[in-house]
């Protein structure tokens, strides 16, 4: 008897003791995604203010052509392109994380008050000490942990259960966006308004100094999340169900809530409070793949496409103006997901 | 439902705990009524202290008869032309938030679900930027309409994008739209307000959320909406005790799923939309007053009602008068209070007892 229905027509590949269960069909539309992403990546190296051929691109990354152009490509325009990706990714994979944690559609980092926290650290070190970008990235990220620990801790009374975690991030995050809001009206216009650009996530500030670490970050957190794949689906059957099947649910909850967590975290010490991402993606992608549950590696494929899109309509839709991807985000993912349930509408 | 596959046994397992123990701190209904005499109480010293407290103290009595136009010329002024309008907003606004809260929550079954999921909030939000930054208007009793008006539009679409294909309007596919129209208008609002910095500079106080500088003819503006969805509400309990059971045997049980449904987005839409157009987007009472008064009294919406009809309004007189005094000489706004006051009394509540989901 298997315990997890993964749906229709799988197979499962065999290589001696490794084998692996695949699905032909999502296969077919994770390679699409991909290539997806790559023409995505492609334009976005090739336009802007210094408009380049999609030849020279190429050559350009294959380190040949002019200097002019090895500097806009390579040093201008690529790290943004990467960490679009990678941070897309680490968004999509912890709200796939939360979402089966939660058991709830609605979950996302932000029911345990991470991005609410790391706003009024940033908001802090903006407002009120003033720092530069790493000092914002730094305070955003003592914010945002800090404020995890605090409803996990708030919430731990015999175990820690989903519901609680729940009501106790809302009530701390809460309080938290009231001390933000507070900050925002007490401060001067323009100071308000840059940390509300900040609040909203914006890739603008992105180049190979903030890529490289947030990359470093991101492989080992990688592995973790492969590694807990496993035990999150079996969680995802319910506690009782999870400790029948030999689950140790408490660290299997927490470790995944860590991951979950520094994902998120990355992401917003790199380019603030980007939203919506960690809640669309995985239900986007699980309306793509048609698969049973929220799956963390489509999600995360997921996210880094919508990310990168929302990156290149952010710097194209207004001439002389690059809007904070985090307000695209929004606006086309859900977009996006309005379109999807209509469609599913239709089909029923 | 293909939203919620994987999570159904558990969610069917976590409404078989809460139905089995359930019963709220006031089992009986003897209990119940006491707690109900408590809050009116309650309520009642949180309207005296609307009316007396702030940058100049009224005593009770003064107050009382100051509303019957006895008392010097400036306690008139002060309790009438000031106080009077924000208390009467306050209450109004505070009903409706939190049993447009506890009707949300019933309908989608969702503890998470608070009037913005409708895209209350975001519509509000939305048409308010608009006039803002398009047609100049400046003046707060004239964002009233325009907020209204936002909050009615994203409701009906909500519904509509909800409601398509078979099986209706369910609570997850509900839910859904929800968050991504809301996604959606907030995302373009804060788009065009960060370009704009008029418009941020008013958007960032009207989304506070405030009871201040309000007018009597604000009341009567909103009352009306605000009494029609209050008694809608009322007139559905009956179906919402049942919904909760799931939606087959409520239907065994004689229930008409999709007219609640329609109905309790008509009550909520009514509700919020007033409350949001006098108050501004105010968050936290939503939300929380029917989780309070789900843990006083238990599951049943009969009683579930009542109380939040009393204690939102509680939350919010009391939050706005703690505003009024907390950062002399300014104010800081109720939206910003409520949740700096409730979320504690939420945490020590959740943590105190074995709380029930939905």
């Amino acid at each position: 008897m298997s315990a997890v229905d993964f749906g229709p027509g799988h197979r499962v590949l065999r290589i001696g003791r490794i084998w692996l269960r695949v699905q032909p069909r999502q296969l077919l539309l994770a390679a699409l995604l991909s290539v997806l992403a790559a023409a995505l990546g492609l334009y976005a190296l090739a336009t802007g203010d210094y408009t380049l051929g999609l030849g020279e691109v190429l050559n350009t990354l294959a380190g040949a052509g002019e200097a002019s152009s090895q500097r806009v490509v390579l040093q201008w325009r690529l790290p943004r392109v990467l960490m679009a990706l990678l941070l897309g990714a680490a968004l999509g994979a912890s709200g796939a994380i939360f979402q089966s944690m939660t058991r709830n559609p609605l979950g996302s980092p932000d029911i345990i008050g991470f991005n609410t926290g790391a706003y009024t650290g940033a908001l802090a070190v903006m407002l009120v000490f003033g720092g530069g970008y790493f000092q914002v990235a730094l305070g955003a990220l003592a914010g945002g942990l800090a404020t995890a620990a605090v409803v996990y801790a708030l919430s731990f009374k015999n175990g820690s259960e989903g519901f609680r975690l729940i009501i106790v991030g809302i009530a701390v995050s809460a309080i938290l966006a009231s001390a933000n809001t507070w900050l925002i009206l007490r401060s001067e216009l323009e100071d308000a308004m840059s940390a509300a650009i900040w609040g909203a996530g914006s890739l603008n500030a992105i180049g190979w100094d903030q890529a490289i670490p947030a990359a470093a970050v991101a492989l080992p957190l990688a592995l973790g999340a492969m590694a807990c794949t496993r035990r999150m689906r079996l969680l995802e059957l319910g506690d009782d169900a999870a400790v029948a099947l030999g689950i140790n649910t408490e660290s299997s909850k927490l470790s995944l809530l860590v991951i979950g967590v520094a994902l998120t975290a990355l992401a917003t010490a790199a380019a603030g409070p980007i939203a919506f991402i960690s809640l669309a993606a995985p239900q986007i992608a699980r309306r793509i793949m048609g698969s049973a549950g929220v799956s963390l590696a489509y999600s995360a494929l997921l996210g880094a496409v919508l990310l990168l899109a929302s990156d290149v309509l952010a710097q194209r839709v207004l001439e002389n103006t690059s809007l904070p991807v985090g307000v695209v985000t929004v606006s086309i993912g859900g977009v996006y997901l309005i379109w999807l349930l209509l469609r599913e509408a239709r089909r029923q | 439902m293909t939203l919620l596959a994987p999570h159904q046994p558990a969610n069917k397992s976590d409404q078989a705990k809460a139905a089995h123990g359930s019963a709220g701190l006031a089992a009986s209904n003897a209990w119940k009524s006491a707690a109900l005499a408590l809050c009116l109480g309650l309520l009642a010293v949180a309207l005296f202290a609307s009316l007396g407290i702030g940058a100049k103290a009224i005593a009770p009595l003064a107050a009382g008869q100051a509303l019957w136009g006895i008392g010097t010329p400036e306690t008139l002024v002060i309790i009438n032309e000031l106080r009077l309008p924000r208390t009467a907003i306050g209450l109004l606004a505070g009903m409706s938030l939190a049993v447009g809260g506890a009707l949300i929550q019933a309908l989608t079954r969702n503890p998470l679900a608070d009037p913005g999921i409708l895209g209350v909030n975001a519509g509000a939000g939305f048409a308010v930027v608009l006039a803002v930054a398009f047609l100049g208007i400046t003046h707060i009793s004239q964002y009233i309409w325009f907020a209204f008006a936002g909050a009615v539009l994203a409701t009906l679409a909500v519904y509509l994008i909800g409601s398509r294909g078979r099986g209706g309007a369910t609570p997850a596919r509900l839910t859904l739209s929800g968050v991504a129209l809301g996604a959606v208008l907030g995302g373009i609002s804060n788009g065009m307000t960060l370009l704009n910095p008029e418009a941020f500079d008013r958007m960032r106080y009207w989304g506070a959320g405030t009871l201040n500088n309000r007018t009597l003819p604000m009341v009567g503006v909103i009352a009306p909406f605000v009494i029609l969805g209050l008694v809608l509400a009322v007139l559905c309990t009956r179906s919402l005790n049942t919904l909760a059971l799931g939606d087959e045997a409520s239907l065994a049980l004689g229930t008409n799923i999709g007219l609640t449904r329609a109905v309790v987005i008509v009550a909520v839409t009514l509700l919020c939309g007033a409350a949001t157009a006098a108050a501004g987007p105010i968050g936290f009472v939503g939300l929380m007053i029917p989780h309070i008064s789900r843990w006083i009294v238990g599951p049943d919406q009969r009683w579930i009602l009542c109380f939040s009809m009393i204690l939102g309004p509680v939350l919010l007189l009391v939050s706005d008068v703690l505003g009024r005094i907390v950062v002399p000489p300014g104010e800081m706004q109720v939206g910003v209070v409520t949740a700096l006051l409730g979320a504690p009394v939420l945490i020590w509540l959740v943590r105190r007892k074995q709380a029930s989901g939905l």
